[in-house]
């Protein structure tokens, strides 16, 4: 049977023309409060297009009103089963003082991993500087690592006030702030090569950090070492560690080790948590990049090492309380909940 | 309500079947229109880098350093914030997506969440290696949606979102003043239950496009349908009489479709 086309167009195209008007007002403009009523008309004119559309399926295969009404039931389903389950309102303050430290904890085993995958590497690097020097210009492969450390630290402290960085701290830290953040989005993205990626990249940035370390520490440098890494370091390592974590948050989802879950699914579960931590990140490379340009890059005798050294372990600890802390009792409040609504994915 | 579930899904599409037990289907962009639209962008960025720049020169004359260090973050902010930005407030369509009709959308058909637009962008570091979208572009061949890595690991589609617009069949009947088949509703009655939907689209579709075919064209297509559905249902000659075969396809269509 085929049904009355132009019978069926004349009585339902008022309601078609509606449900349009309806939904170019929201497109529009999508933060727009929509009230009850015009809720419940939409609902209802979206349920009479997918019925028209399921009769001209069935009795005709006329194909411009097929793809009108297509569009149209498209449109409408977007709009009514997309919508938030509560207008969501972005509070930067308290995403970076609940939401990040909560996040962060909540997936603390990939960030182990990721600190350990680290850890790993600089033992790799120490090793192999302690016991091959030689190895020096394939492990720290930048000009003012390559020379001897007592050299170095001799020139820094020997030029005194001088300023090498006058006039360009701000260049310098803005380049430290966007390369050290597209390296952590790096570390993150890697995570869909199933992990393997972002593990590479820690293990590879952990080497550096042994070697660079070992090379310092064999040569008596010890305050310099500390005095010189540890104000941004302290910031910056821990940023490469959490970049690292969702990274390796974005692979369990990909491998769904211990889940029943489809991939699918298990993916759409961690993305809010990846974001979440990649945002703070973002923002806590900001400061590592002041403190590395307007700070660590000024040595004794302008800035004693005792200082910079208290500064950067001051730093470290707060960072430490921060994360392990900071907005505990309202997420935790909140944690069960929240993952009853999402059925989140546990690392 | 439970979301959209998949039905059986041609090359190139995303079938959603609605709570209602309705399908319909997601046109999916191919790799090609979705290159053209990143150029695009890519032209449109090289614009507002251009005009950050000129910014931050004019900013120069006050303080160097300043200026250099706003036009590293503002070129990194660009760079990075376009993409996300846009694909927010604009609901899935950047610039060059919404100039070739494209749109990102969640998989199951629904509007995106904002953890979608930024993991579906970060991910380009992935997507763009070695070199223009490589990684990104051999993903969209092989993968059943047509998604990069970034589509993938955020649950997202990029559709052709050119909305259809309404069909007018009208023109075909309005001509139709007086149809002699109608004197006969039994054989009336005998077409529109031998006719099938496809059949009577057919008609229908030739009619809609006959200015658009060539005069030859026309008369061999006409010919041949009129043939296939005096075959289905012979009426007498006197119905027949002085009517061309584009006029025979025109009673039928108005048959079947104008009860």
């Amino acid at each position: 049977m085929i049904i009355d086309l132009q019978k069926f167009i004349t009585a339902e195209r008022p309601y078609w023309q509606e449900l349009d008007a309806l939904l170019i007002r929201q497109e529009r403009d999508p933060y727009r409060r929509v009230g009850f009523d015009d809720i419940r008309r939409l609902h209802y004119l979206y349920q009479r297009a997918s019925s028209d559309l399921a009769k001209i399926n069935t009795f005709s295969a006329e194909r411009a009103m097929h793809r009108y009404l297509e569009s149209l039931v498209g449109r409408a389903y977007a709009f009514i089963y997309g919508a938030r389950q509560k207008a969501v309102r972005f509070r930067p303050l308290a995403f970076l003082l609940r939401t990040f430290p909560a996040t962060f904890r909540r997936h603390f085993r990939p960030f182990a991993l990721s600190l350990t995958i680290m850890a790993l590497g600089a033992l790799f690097g120490g090793g192999a500087i302690l016991f091959d020097p030689e190895a020096k210009a394939v492990l720290m492969p930048f000009e003012h690592l390559q020379m001897d450390p007592a050299e170095r630290v001799a020139r820094e402290e020997g030029a005194g006030g001088q300023d090498h960085l006058q006039g360009a701290q701000g260049r310098f830290s803005a380049f430290l702030m966007t390369h050290n953040t597209r390296v952590s989005i790096f570390v993150l993205a890697l995570g869909m090569t199933w992990g393997i990626g972002t593990v590479l990249l820690l293990f590879s940035n952990g080497v550096m950090l042994g070697a660079v370390a070992a090379d310092y520490l064999l040569a008596g440098q010890h305050a310099f070492l500390f005095g010189w890494l540890l104000p941004h370091g302290a910031t910056e390592i821990p940023s490469i560690l959490i970049a690292g974590q969702a990274g390796l948050l974005l692979a369990g989802a990909l491998l769904g080790a211990a889940s029943e879950r489809p991939m699918r699914e298990r993916l759409r579960a961690v993305g809010p948590d990846v974001v979440t931590l990649i945002s703070g990140v973002a923002v806590m490379l900001v400061w590592a990049g002041l403190v590395e340009a307007f700070f660590s890059q000024y040595h004794a005798p302008v800035i004693p090492y005792s200082v910079k050294i208290a500064f950067g372990a001051v730093e470290l600890c707060l960072l430490a309380l921060f994360l392990g802390y900071a907005g505990r009792s309202s997420s935790d409040r909140r944690q069960p909940e929240r993952n009853r609504h999402r059925g989140s994915y546990r690392s | 309500m439970t979301p959209a579930s998949q039905s059986s899904e041609r090359s190139g599409e995303r079938m959603i079947r609605t709570p209602e037990g309705v399908v319909f289907a997601l046109a999916l962009a191919g790799p090609v229109s979705r290159c053209l639209a990143w150029l695009l962008d890519l032209a449109c960025l090289s614009v507002l880098f251009k005009l950050g720049t000129l910014a931050s020169n004019v900013l120069g004359l006050l303080h160097q350093d300043f200026s250099q260090a706003v036009s590293i973050l503002l070129l990194f902010a660009l760079t990075v914030g376009y993409a996300i930005g846009l694909e927010w407030f604009w609901n899935g369509q950047t610039l060059g997506k919404r100039l070739l009709g494209l749109r990102v959308m969640d998989v199951r058909g629904l509007r995106l969440q904002p953890s979608q637009v930024v993991i579906r962008n970060l991910l380009r570091a992935v997507d763009s290696l070695p070199l223009f979208y490589l990684v990104g572009g051999v993903f969209c061949l092989v993968t059943r949606y047509a998604q990069r890595l970034g589509d993938l690991a955020a649950n997202t589609i990029v559709v052709r979102s050119a909305q259809a617009s309404e069909p007018h069949i009208e023109r075909v009947f309005e001509e139709n003043r007086y149809n002699s088949l109608r004197h006969h509703p039994h054989l009336a009655a005998r077409l529109r239950q031998q006719v099938t939907p496809a059949e009577a689209d057919a008609a229908l579709q030739s009619l809609l496009r006959r200015d658009a075919l060539a005069p030859e064209a026309r008369v061999v297509l006409f010919g041949t349908l009129s043939a296939h559905f005096k075959r289905k249902v012979a009426f007498p000659e006197e119905a027949l009489e002085g009517i061309s075969d584009e006029q025979y396809v025109r009673d039928v269509a108005d048959l079947i479709y104008r009860k």
